[in-house]
């Protein structure tokens, strides 16, 4: 029988991943963004996302609280370890976040928002990329606190991952475009999507063979018998889908390009739980050492179970008011 | 903090300047967002049962207010959440199993309700439809009040906690959930809070109003909304103060060193203490000075006789007293806009029955000058309420000095300045846009946040328009 940390340790991984792809597309919009410096464009873009992109973020909001409801001790090491991407990622957000109304607000020529947009979206995916290369390379915990210092996070390896989120971030964006758009913003969007994709498996590529040198135990859980069983298939599923993206983007399907860049998030991710179970905090806490008492768990499982079906019902329901192609100047601004 | 010969402040002292800083600037958009959600649905509710055009025009206006005003909420709110977990850590990891997963059913039953609903309620109409979009404007006003009882639930059982045991690991863990919700506070907590949302955003409504009505008193948008806020303030204003009475009360049955401290009662009083009404208090001397008092009026208050016996400070261990100055004054200023709301509702109720509410200028310059009178009063009730907690983060078992991250100061120190900084530069101007917003009429066809372009701010007044840029 599967216990009840493990069903925890799954919806907190499951939180992060929705937020990492929905709020991926928008992030992916602002990084993009000085690739399209046409106020025509750069409104077709904003629109794609604005009826949605608070409830991807709110996903963010689940992945922490719920961390610090359902494994304290884990909330309680990683956040003063990952403190300075930590912070940045939030003003990242915060800059990110007002310009999708402040830019409708400012009379301005040169339209400022539009430039926060940019530098906070960048901001937040490099963050959030390093964090998690931060978490991989594992930290320094002592009893239940943690004992580093306040630029320990910074390696290059969690340079690499910074940089690959972000490549990553980019994909999806593009592909939502590519989704989302018609005309010569759609062609735009196929064009960047070629670039990206070939960038996005060069940084898969090179944080696959870095990160078995973080750890032996990485290394270990990948390379051997009977390990291989189930470590083996995602490297071939990630060139299987990488192969059926090259498809879509040659062949114009607007909307196949996005779910396979879903799907090929979904196998990256699965990849870095692979490398990291059971521990939630790299080779110091695993789930159990970090797991909030049992009747936490229990009491939010009950709201989990009944809520987030509901969630994604009407969260579903949303992204189809608002389904099909966004129209130049018919935008909802 | 230490002050001998410079100024150098530790994590700690670093850590709470940045929760306070964050959080006044926080508390400002959710305080406005709840009680315009609430507004913005009884305008459409109205515009639906009525089908007078006045109330979609001023449903689509504040509709705009509300989207700038909801984004800065949310961005300054996850700030708040992360920062459990990056200044707080020895917090979080003691009492996230005990408000953990209250923040967390807020998340799951509030957070996700507002945006989900958000979008369709923004830019929605055309596609959906009246009753729909109507549900989703209820969706988001019911998800507002949600995320207050919530949020509440876990700020209350940090003030008077209840249905906990502690564990091995020194954490608290819940003994009996309904009891960690509905601790002794919350009740009061809530009302509180909620009554004072409604009331910020009523003056803030009512502020708006006067402003057109002074240039033009048969606008009938801007009637339609002062008359609504007036009669909020007239009625909300007398309960909140009952109410705030009944909070203090249960203050002083389970937190009297918090009273203490409101009230600067250094001393205890056997045969009823007095109701300083101004005054320094001194921290180091123990007393108040320059005092203004009212010989037996603060038991008259707290204890509702003249003659009651009040303890003092004097019987608390000085390790254990809150910042008496910060409590003493925060408090009164919060009463004293309050008192300043129930007058505004008198007269106002009283140019109502003499025929002048849409007239009298002297009327429309208190509410005017009253807009920020509930974003006042919110900030200094929580600093009294917040610092009333010191020195301790849960009351009585958890210390403030135990509960920080074990950082370096110079961490918490730049990114209490990045945080200062940022917070200025993006508030500020979100703050001049919604005036920009506010500053032009409700207009016959009032287009909501779906129209094409910003409409250019033409029909300013030139000196409004300085201000302005």
């Amino acid at each position: 029988m599967i216990d009840l940390v493990t069903i925890w340790a799954f919806i907190i991984a499951f939180a992060v991943f929705v937020y990492v792809v929905m709020d991926g597309f928008d992030l992916g919009l602002g990084i993009l963004f000085p690739l399209f410096p046409a106020k025509a464009d750069r409104d077709v873009i904003m629109n794609s996302v604005a009826p949605v992109w608070d409830g991807n973020e709110t996903w963010l909001v689940l992945g922490g609280g719920g961390m610090m409801a359902a494994f304290p001790l884990a909330y309680a090491v990683l956040m003063p370890a990952l403190y300075t991407p930590m912070i940045a990622m939030l003003i990242g957000l915060i800059f990110r976040g007002v310009a999708f109304e402040f830019r409708w607000r400012s009379e301005a020529k040169t339209n400022r928002w539009d430039l926060a947009f940019t530098f906070g979206s960048w901001l937040a995916a490099l963050a959030q990329g390093i964090a998690l290369g931060a978490i991989l390379q594992g930290v320094h915990v002592e009893a239940r606190h943690y004992a580093g210092g306040w630029w320990d996070w910074l390696t290059p390896f969690s340079l690499l991952t910074g940089v690959s989120l972000a490549i990553g971030y980019a994909l999806l964006g593009a592909t939502w475009l590519v989704l989302k758009t018609e005309g010569a913003l759609r062609d735009r969007a196929y064009h960047l999507s070629w670039y990206l994709l070939f960038a996005i498996l060069l940084a898969i590529g090179a944080v696959s063979i870095a990160t078995p040198f973080l750890h032996i135990q990485y290394a270990r859980r990948w390379f051997t018998w009977p390990n291989l069983v189930f470590t083996a298939p995602v490297p071939i599923a990630v060139a299987a889908v990488a192969v059926a993206l090259l498809r879509s983007l040659a062949n114009r399907q607007d909307t196949q390009p996005f779910l396979l860049t879903l799907v090929l998030f979904a196998l990256t991710y699965a990849g870095l739980g692979i490398s990291i179970y059971p521990y939630i905090v790299p080779q110091s806490i695993d789930i159990w050492q970090a797991a909030a008492p049992r009747n936490s768990q229990l009491f939010m499982l009950v709201g989990v179970a009944v809520l987030i079906p509901l969630i994604l019902t009407y969260t579903a329901w949303a992204y189809w008011v608002f389904r099909g192609k966004v129209l130049a100047g018919s935008g909802y601004h | 903090m230490s002050l001998a010969g410079s100024w150098t402040f530790d994590v700690v002292d670093l850590a709470r300047m940045q929760f306070a800083f964050t959080m006044a600037f926080h508390i400002v958009f959710p305080a406005f967002s709840i009680g315009l959600a609430s507004y913005l649905a009884v305008l459409e509710a109205r515009w639906l049962w009525s089908g007078r055009e006045v109330f979609i025009n001023l449903f689509n206006y504040w509709l705009k207010v509300f989207a700038v005003a909801f984004g800065m909420g949310v961005v300054s709110g996850i700030v708040m959440s992360y920062q459990f977990g990056t200044n707080w850590s020895a917090f979080a990891d003691k009492t996230g199993p005990v408000i953990g997963p209250l923040m967390a059913y807020e998340v799951l039953t509030a957070f996700f309700l507002e945006a989900g609903f958000l979008g369709v309620m923004l830019f929605g109409l055309k596609r959906v439809g009246r009753k729909l979009h109507f549900l989703a404007t209820l969706m988001v006003a019911i998800g507002t009040l949600i995320s207050a009882f919530w949020i509440l639930a876990a700020n209350s059982w940090m003030q008077t906690p209840a249905g906990y045991a502690v564990n091995a690991d020194g954490q608290f863990v819940a003994a009996d959930w309904l009891q960690v919700i509905f601790n002794p506070s919350f009740p009061y907590r809530l009302v509180h809070m909620v009554l004072a949302a409604y009331l910020t955003t009523a003056l803030v409504v009512g502020a708006v109003g006067a402003f057109h009505l002074r240039r033009d008193q048969h606008l009938a948008g801007a009637r339609v909304m002062f008359s609504m806020a007036m009669w909020m303030a007239t009625l909300v204003a007398p309960i909140q103060i009952i109410a705030g009475d009944q909070h203090g009360l249960n203050t002083l049955a389970h937190q009297p060193v918090k009273i203490m401290g409101m009230e600067g009662h250094f001393d205890s009083h056997t045969d009823g203490a007095p109701l300083y009404l101004f005054g320094l208090p001194d921290q180091a001397a123990g007393k108040v000075k320059y005092a203004i008092e009212i010989p037996k009026a603060g038991s008259l208050v707290l204890k509702h006789d003249l003659d009651a016996p009040l303890a003092g400070l004097d019987t608390v261990p000085r390790k254990d007293w809150p910042p008496v100055p910060i409590t003493f004054w925060s408090f009164r200023i919060m009463v004293g806009m309050g008192l300043l709301m129930v007058g505004l509702g008198l007269f106002s109720l009283w140019a109502r029955w003499r025929g002048t509410l849409y007239r009298s200028r002297l009327l429309q310059l208190f509410a005017m000058l009253m807009g920020p009178a509930g974003f006042v009063a919110v900030i200094a009730g929580w600093v009294t309420t917040e610092t009333g907690r010191q020195p301790f983060t849960v009351y009585g078992l958890l210390r403030t000095l135990d509960s920080a991250s074990p950082l370096a100061a110079p961490a918490v120190g730049s990114s209490l300045i990045a945080f200062v900084i940022v917070y200025f530069a993006v508030f500020a101007a979100g703050v001049i846009y919604l005036l920009r917003l506010l500053a032009q009429p409700p207009q016959p066809g009032e287009q909501g946040p779906s129209s094409a372009k910003p409409t250019a701010a033409a029909g300013i007044t030139p000196a409004v328009e300085v201000f302005l840029r």
